[in-house]
């Protein structure tokens, strides 16, 4: 029988020939990541633990990103805990203000990732680099502190569930209409414990930064990891960045699988998941006149050069609608320098729409266009429960940014063939 | 231990838990206020010592703020029982020593308010006010460890000369 590709990768890190769902081992990490969030509860508690240093002062990436740049002085004494430490520790990749970019952005465009890599970060959307051919997933403070004392972990293998998408993607349609489909599909638990691996014809089609969406999402389904098979696009994407050997992996053919999904997708209509859960998934038609406050585009998940192409593109030369507000968050430096030399903030800027350094801001309602009482958003983020972007009866309507760009011209949920 | 129930249905996410704008704290002593603010912000201080919380499916779904379970435990809940549990809320909990429970017939069954005991080796949640009992596979014995140990930073420090443990 054969192995899948998070099989295969964690035998390769567990030092051993093969592995079978359900098994616990203990493996090697190539990077361990800490936000200022996770960072300032992990400190104390590998100090508890008897450490005072990171097992390798080149493995261990910390990036302030969330209350970044420092939102109050609670956020800033909180991100004092991660700086001291990576300065006392001599991190050797530390991203703060000015350098940083949305961690599970930053850290594929640095190089710090890799195919064939063993990945936790303690954030939960680190299952992201999942779309290099790596296994990450994202664990609590304790594991992290764990993870980040001595580099090392112990996971239970999990089993994996096959997506295949078939067909040819219809115009508007991205990595994050695919992914708020299968959710959708497959509700907020259906990957429960699981690995969920993307694979058919669209996949290889699909853009390293669509993939980086589909991913990102995996544990919006409950799922452990999710992971695409590296092919050339992965190649030419981690060539020039890597600083270190990656390997690529593959599933046997004969490898097993628990389920298997097979989606025709030639007829998807951009997709939106409704309050307030990212499985509420309907096609945009069915928005019928939802007025909305509020737009962002930016996040882990939709922060990406294509996103702010796409999102640009729409709005080119047309003005946002008066009563919206739109946030447009460039997921990091560089992106946000790409962005300025394509012309893309100027058209923002025109357009109507505030555009910040990066951050996570309010992605996760810390700051940055928090939401007032039953203020609705169009956000291309990852995440709609209840209150994530503010107050507890506001709303949040996750889509991709073609969707959210339409919406923000129209003040309504909005499908892009509409508009263009 | 034992304690009254507070019945939640499924899906019951982080950011309820714990939402993101109470996220610059990060002490026990804290988060014990903030417990379930995304429900009520006055949640936190009805709770009273070993009480117990019920859910449905997918318990602790979304972020990975170990927040999330340090508020439930500080805030005084003695477990949690559930139909099932997101992934990285489950592997927090067991860490921080905050015993999650799978149980199925339990958590169907249990009504706000019920008085439940909990025996933890033996695998049996007992319903005082409905007299009903039900199981749950007991943990294995590293685990009840970690839980009794006030979690995995205890046991590892009381297991010093085997920092391999985790
Ligand atoms: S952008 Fe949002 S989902 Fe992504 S890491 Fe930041 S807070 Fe988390």
């Amino acid at each position: 029988m054969g192995m899948t590709i998070t099989e295969k990768i964690l035998a390769a890190h567990a030092g051993t020939a093969k592995v079978e769902p359900g098994e616990i081992i203990s493996v090697g990490l190539d990077v361990v990541l800490a936000n200022d969030i996770t960072a300032a509860v992990a400190i104390p508690e590998l100090k508890k633990m008897g450490f005072t240093n990171v097992f390798d002062n080149t493995k261990v990436v910390f990036v302030m990103d969330h209350f970044v740049p420092n939102s109050d002085v609670k956020a800033a004494m909180q991100c004092k805990i991660g700086r001291d430490f990576a300065r006392a520790c001599k991190l050797e990749h530390f991203y703060d203000a000015g350098t940083m970019g949305i961690e599970h952005v930053l850290l594929p465009e640095k190089g710090l990732v890799l195919p064939g890599d063993v990945i936790i970060g303690g954030d939960s959307h680190t299952c992201t680099y999942g779309a290099l051919g790596a296994f990450s997933t994202g664990v609590g403070s304790t594991d992290l502190a764990a993870g980040m004392a001595r580099g090392q972990l112990w996971f239970k293998v999990p089993a994996s569930i096959k997506f295949i998408y078939k067909g040819k993607l219809p115009v508007f349609v991205s990595g994050k209409d695919l992914i708020l489909f299968t959710i959708g599909r497959i509700g907020v638990d259906g990957a429960l414990y699981k690995a969920m691996e993307f694979t058919g014809e669209v996949v290889e089609e699909l853009s390293v930064d669509s993939r980086f969406t589909m991913c990102n999402m995996a544990v919006e389904a409950g799922a452990k990891n999710g992971i695409i098979a590296p092919d050339k696009k992965i190649e030419g994407f981690v060539k020039n960045r890597a600083r270190r050997p990656y390997r690529f992996f593959n599933s046997d053919p004969d490898a097993l699988y628990e389920e298997t999904y097979e989606f025709d997708i030639s007829e998807l209509e951009p997709q939106v998941a409704f309050p307030h859960l990212p499985s509420n998934t309907k096609n945009v038609s069915e928005a019928d006149n939802i007025l909305i406050d509020q737009v962002v585009i930016g996040s882990c998940t939709n922060g990406r050069m294509e996103d702010l192409r796409v999102a640009a593109d729409i709005l080119k030369g047309r003005k946002i609608h008066p009563y919206v507000r739109v946030i447009v968050i460039p997921a990091t430096q560089d992106i946000y320098l790409q962005a300025i030399q394509e012309g893309l903030i100027e058209i923002f800027i025109q357009a109507g729409a505030a555009v910040s350094t990066p951050t996570c801001g309010p992605c996760f309602g810390g700051h940055m266009g928090v939401l007032a009482a039953g203020e609705r958003c169009v956000s291309t983020t990852n995440r709609n429960f209840v209150g994530r972007m503010g107050h507890q009866t506001s709303e949040v309507y996750l889509a991709g940014p073609a969707v959210a760009a339409a919406s923000a011209l129209k003040g309504r949920i909005a499908d892009p063939r509409e508009v263009v | 231990m034992s304690g009254r129930a507070y019945v939640f249905g499924d899906n019951v996410d982080t950011d309820l838990i714990v939402p993101g704008r109470f996220l610059t704290l990060s002490t026990p002593e804290e988060l014990a206020g903030v417990c379930m603010a995304g429900l009520d912000a006055g949640f936190a201080s009805r709770l009273r010592q070993g009480d117990v919380f019920v859910a449905g499916r997918n318990f602790g779904c979304g972020s990975s703020r170990e927040h999330a379970p340090i508020s439930i435990k500080a805030a005084g809940i003695c477990c949690v029982i559930a139909v099932s549990f997101a992934r990285i809320f489950y592997r927090n909990a067991i860490n921080i020593g905050l015993p999650v429970l799978e149980s199925k017939s339990a958590a169907r069954s249990i009504r706000e308010g019920d008085e439940i005991a909990v025996e933890l080796q033996e695998g049996r949640i007992i319903n005082l006010t409905q007299e009903e009992t039900y199981t749950f596979t007991p943990f294995p014995g590293f685990i009840m460890d970690i839980i009794r140990e006030g979690g995995l930073v205890n046991y590892l420090k009381n297991r010093s000369t085997d920092r391999g443990g985790n």
